[in-house]
Formats: structure tokens, sequence, C-alpha cells
């Protein structure tokens, strides 16, 4: 895509309507008070005795795990197997969903050809995969990559294949009496408006390819976070296994926030809702 | 639409030469009706020239096949019989003497207006600076001078035509197709931008063929009217030179006493295809 030159990007593109300036948000606050209260709630309820904290455990116990591991570092070792996992699996699913679902979406003969298979595929339960992959590559990484990969594969081809379907045939016909060669509207036309599609997808992506490596994990590993909670299940540490899961919801937040200011980035032609509301006035 | 009618295109340079742009010779259109049942006709015998220079309105009941005669002429569509050449030589694919605007929303939303100006010309072979340049140019012409960081979707309908025409007319194709281009603004923008339309085309007059269904507008902008019959098997049936001189305002010129004799004349021959169009569309 061609980029305006510093001199036109300097215009603001947009002027935004401010609402009526109120009185301050309240809402992140709040949000801030119904977590502490439901730790609170848990905490009491575990030393009142009415939780059992052998089955519950104990919140204040988890947040000591939690502490001991990330000072002692262990953590920073079983985490960074599971998000190279994770960012593998998403980038390659990504990669192979979007080949696939330009070269289906272009090519409607070969859609039809492949459409019961890729159905089948689809509706296989992923989960039952994951011990022939551990056969077949073992219980490293590549394994889990492999299992993410199948749950990105066609959350990102769907959306692809969706994309080119449905490109504007008048955007098209413009485009090429412009001059564009194939090549030209794949760049051009086919590319931006697959993309827009994956975006919507990605934060489904990202999720299925975190469940694909921590699952993969949980289900025969060596290393990460998936294991570690394996291991404290295995001792009947369940402090451990919901500082486990603490860390994996925190990751997984990151993970989101991390897509959504890609998406902000990338997808500035697209009305956001606002946007869309005014124009629809 | 075929595969085989995108190619690499060389860049248009204008034939100065004198004579026909545009001509439609005997064409037919059938398609194969929705139902799978039989041929629906719309377009028969259809004989129709541009000549170099000249602006051209057809006029026609809505629905008798308007735009499916601009398709042919734009090689987006092959008659079914019948021959379309520009500048008396046929063209395998898309006639790469003609730019074409769109009745709908033809800009890619992910491209600033800039952007969609530029990208025809990169088409062209030009390198990115200069067709930054020239679409930048040309952002001035049509009034547009600082948006051009602007996404479609952040302009208004009229905006987004002047960007459009910007997007036709850079690229200096000397044949011009136009689709209703202006049908979806509302009367005053519309009438601003055909006075417009007609400053870009007086500084260099292109070949332009005019699709409308809007009778004063065919008027007010063009050399030559043709009046076509109600579908199926839409032909022209009457045409009629509007001699008002130029430089004309659009907004002003619908008040001269000539203009109201044309139109009384052009109505005349156009109500009759419209009832009938009208009576089809109903049963």
């Amino acid at each position: 895509m061609l980029k305006a030159s510093d001199e036109i990007l300097a215009v603001p593109p947009t002027v935004i309507p401010v609402e009526p300036s109120r009185a301050i948000d309240w809402i992140p606050a709040q949000r801030v008070v119904l977590l502490v209260a439901l730790l609170l709630l848990w905490w009491g309820l575990v030393r009142l005795g009415v939780l059992d904290p052998f089955f519950f455990g104990d919140p204040v116990r988890v947040a000591v795990v939690v502490w001991n591991w990330c000072t002692s570092g262990t953590i920073l070792v079983h985490l960074g197997y599971t998000l190279s996992e994770t960012l593998l699996a998403f980038a390659l699913g990504t990669v192979l969903g979007i080949g696939a679902g330009l070269v289906l979406g272009l090519k409607p003969k070969a859609a039809r050809l492949f459409d019961p298979f890729i159905k089948a595929a689809n509706a296989t339960p992923r989960v039952v995969l994951a011990p022939i992959f551990a056969l077949w590559f073992g219980l490293g990484i590549w394994s889990k990559v492999a299992l993410g990969t199948t749950l990105v594969f066609f959350v990102v081809f769907f959306n692809v294949f969706q994309g080119v379907r449905e490109v504007s045939p008048i955007v098209l016909d413009n485009i090429r009496m412009l001059g564009a060669s194939r090549r030209d509207l794949l760049r051009y036309v086919y590319f931006p408006s697959a993309t827009s599609w994956v975006f919507s997808s990605l934060h489904n992506a990202i999720g299925m390819a975190f469940v694909g490596a921590v699952i993969g994990e949980y289900l025969g590993s060596v290393k990460g976070v998936g294991f570690l909670i394996l291991q404290a299940e295995g001792s009947f540490n369940v402090d451990a296994v919901f500082a486990g899961i603490v860390i994996l919801t925190i990751c997984a937040l990151v993970l989101d926030l991390g897509v959504s200011w890609i998406e902000r980035r990338l997808l500035v032609w697209r009305p956001t809702h606002g946007q869309a509301d005014r124009e629809a006035t | 639409m075929s595969e085989s009618a995108v190619d690499v295109r060389t860049p248009a340079t204008p034939r100065a030469q004198p004579g026909e742009a545009l001509r439609f010779d005997r064409v037919t259109c059938s398609f194969r009706s929705n139902s799978g049942a039989g041929l629906y006709t719309a377009v028969r015998d259809a004989s129709l020239s541009v000549d170099t220079g000249e602006f051209v309105s057809v006029v026609g009941p809505t629905g008798c096949g308007k735009s499916t005669l601009l398709n042919v002429a734009a090689g987006l569509l092959r008659p079914t019989s019948g021959t379309i050449t520009a500048f008396g030589s046929s063209f395998a694919g898309l006639n790469r003497d003609a730019a074409y605007l769109f009745q709908g929303e033809s800009l890619m939303p992910w491209g600033r207006a800039i952007d969609n100006i530029a990208v025809g010309l990169r088409f062209h072979g030009k390198s990115r600076a200069e067709a930054l340049e020239i679409a930048q140019d040309w952002l001035d012409r049509v009034g547009l001078h600082s948006h051009g960081a602007l996404f479609p979707h952040q302009m208004s309908g009229g905006m987004r035509k002047r960007v459009a025409i910007a997007q036709a007319l850079a690229l200096n194709p000397p044949i011009i197709l136009m689709d209703e281009p202006f049908s979806a603004l509302d009367i005053q923008t519309r009438q601003m931008m055909e006075t417009e339309l007609l400053d870009l085309w007086s500084q260099d007059r292109k070949s332009v063929l005019f699709i409308t269904h809007d009778l004063e507008e065919a008027i007010s902008l063009s050399d030559r009217v043709v009046v076509l019959s109600a579908g199926p098997g839409t032909h022209p049936i009457a045409e009629f030179t509007i001699d008002l001189p130029r430089p004309r305002e659009v907004a002003d010129i619908r008040l001269s006493p000539d203009f109201l004799r044309l139109h009384t004349a052009i109505w005349g021959v156009l109500k009759e295809e419209v009832l009938k169009g009208y009576a089809q569309g109903k049963r």
C-alpha cells in the first residue's frame, strides 16, 4: 500500500466528537473494588471453614506461590516455553490460514473440491490430536506448536476465505479499469480486504494458540505453565494450580491487549463504531 | 469477467485523431435469466457512436440496460453479438483507452484519498513519488487540497465522488465512461459536481459517454442526448443535438427557454418509454 506523504499525514485524519465532559468515569475503580471484594469473599469463606482449603486453596497462599515463582525466576523459564509455543502456533497458523484462504477464495473449483475435507477437519476435536503430535514431534515445544497451529489455522482460514469472497465487485471492477494486473489485484484488493477479516478473528486466534499450548503441555511435557499445573495437581497442591491459572489469565489478558494495539495501528481505515453511528445519522 | 481480461496495461496516451472515439455496431447482449430457463436480452441491435471530444449522454427508463451498454464499452462485458470499437480498433479484454466512473462506491476503503488516486498511476508504471505528486495535483483540482489523508469512510458522498473523478482523470484517458455517477448525491451537491465536471472536461475535451436517467442532467452536460427504448431488448430510438452555448452553468441553464424547448422535445420521446418500463415493472 502506498503511504501518504508526511505533509498530508500531518492533517488530523478526523474530528472525533468529544462527549460533553461529565463527572469522572468510576467504572475502572468499581472494577478494582469488585475484584478485591471477590478475593476477600474467597479468603473469608476459606478462613471461616465454609470452603475446604484442600479443594479451594487460599488466596493468600496462592499469592505467596506466585510471588515465590516470580522471585525465584522458575516461572520465567516455564512462561517462556508457553509463550513461545503460543506465538509460534499463532504465526504459523495465521500464515497458513491466510495462504489457504486466499488460494481457495480465489479458486472456487478448488474450494468446492476441498469443502467436505475442511469441514471434517474443523469438526474433529483437535485435542485428540495431541497424543499423535507428541508421538510425531516429541515432548518438546513442537508438538504444542502443532496443536495450536491446527486450532489457529481454521479460525484464520475461514475469515480470509470469507474476506476474499466478499470484496465489493465494484471496487474490483474499478481497480481493473485503472489497469491493475492480477498481482496488483492480490496486493491492493484481496490482501487488504482479507487482512481486515483476519484482524476481526485475531483475538480468537491468539486465544486458540494459547489454549493449544497449555493443553499440549498439560497432556505431556517437561516445561511450561501447563506442566507446572499438571505437577501441582499430581501432588494435590491446589494453591499452585490456582497460581498457574492466575498467571495464565494475566498472560492471556496481555496478549489480548497486544492484539488490540496492533489492530488499532493497522486498521485505521475502518470506521469505528462511533463514526459509523455518526454517518448513519 | 473473464480472468484473461486482466493484463498489464500500457500507459494510455490520448490519441488526437479525429473521428469516432467509441462505436457500438449492432450490439446485442443476452443473459441467462436467474430461473435458468431461457435468455434475457438486455440490449438488442444497439448502434451508437461517440465522436472524439464529444460529450454524449444516454437516457432511458430505469432498468432498461443502460449500464450493460457501458460495461460493453469498458470491456467488462463481451457482447453476445455485434462489435464495439475504440478509435476504430476492436479490443480484447478491457478497453484500455477508457476510464470508468461507477455508480456505487468504487474507492478502496483501506486506502487514503491520495493513495486511491495514486494507485492507478502506479499500475501505469509511475514511481511512487511521481504518482503521489500527480495525485496531489488532482486533489487540488477537485478541491480536496488538504484532505488527501482521509479514508473513504471519513469523507462525505460528494468528496468520495470527487476522489473517484480524480482517480479516473489522473490517468488521462481519452475516453470517460460514466454510469449515473451523481445519482446518490443530494441535489445541491449534484449540481455543483456537474458544473465541476464540465469545468474539468472543457480543459481537454475528452470523449464522454454519460449514462443517466435524469434528463435535465443529460441536457445540461451534453453535446448530444441519445434516448433508449424501454427494456428488454433496449436500443437507441432517438438522438438530439444539444446546441446550448458553452461554458454552461448547470444550475442556471435549466431556466433558459432553449433548455425548456429541448427538454420538451426529448421528454416527448422518453415519456412513452418510461411509461412502458413502468408498466413492465409493475407486472
